[in-house]
């Protein structure tokens, strides 16, 4: 691409990153999540493989797909972590422990970062999960079709 | 022949639409229900968790999420089994 539009990227790069970690860190206390964070994040990797094309970013699939297995491993294993209860029980929410705090008050509050307990865990799960799995197909779409692609 | 039925079943699907349409419920009602109750009045006291929609989607309802991250595995999964490099 041309060099405004690497210029370009190169700003906007770093700031979506920012913003999608902000949106996966807050996920359990303003709209958001693992999710809609994730997606943000792998809206940077079309930005990188539009901008400065995807020859570059090739060994990166030999990265993202494992880390999305970790990600669904860590989900999963934070799942079975209130087992004794139920499947997805949250035992950490309340305990005094980390992410344990309760609310500050109840209705309207602006929130603190240390609440909900397995909520803020899962939503980085689901948010490697996505950043990984959007971006490794992100990837292998833009690599396809190349020489020994 | 093919044609009238592609007409008959268009005209089918435009009057299911219309109907939609015209005997659509007023907006805003029903205005709650006990399950979203229950929820708006638990969310902070049981997950304390001040995003009510996250703790329905992670808390109270975590199958469907997990349903969901299954549905973007197999989704990765199957676009790079069917793009990766071919060996040999």
């Amino acid at each position: 691409m041309s060099v405004i539009v690497r210029t370009v990227s190169r700003v906007v790069a770093p700031v979506a990153l920012a913003f999608g970690a902000y949106v996966i860190m807050h996920g359990h206390l303003t709209p958001g999540g693992g999710f809609q964070g994730g997606a943000v994040v792998a809206s940077v990797v079309a930005l990188l493989v539009v901008a400065f094309g995807c020859e570059r970013w090739r060994k990166w699939t030999h990265v993202l797909l494992p880390l999305e297995d970790v990600g669904a491993m860590a989900f999963v294993i934070l799942a079975f972590l209130g087992v004794g209860a139920t499947f997805f029980r949250n035992v950490l929410a309340g305990s005094g422990g980390l992410f344990g705090a309760p609310v500050p008050q109840l209705g309207p509050n602006p929130g603190a970062l240390n609440t909900a307990g397995t909520l803020p865990l899962m939503n980085w799960a689901v948010g490697f999960k996505v950043i990984a799995g959007l971006g490794a197909v992100v990837l292998l779409l833009a690599l396809f079709g190349r020489e020994d692609g | 022949m093919k044609r009238w039925l592609f007409l008959a079943s268009l005209l089918i699907l435009a009057g299911y639409f219309i109907a939609g349409g015209v005997w659509l419920r007023p907006f805003g009602e029903p205005a709650r229900s006990e399950m979203d109750r229950y929820f708006i009045e638990h969310a902070q006291t049981e997950v304390a968790a001040n995003n009510v929609v996250t703790a329905i989607v992670f808390d109270y309802r975590g199958y469907d999420t997990l349903g969901e991250a299954t549905v973007l595995f197999a989704a990765v999964v199957g676009v790079a089994l069917l793009l990766r490099r071919a060996r040999g």
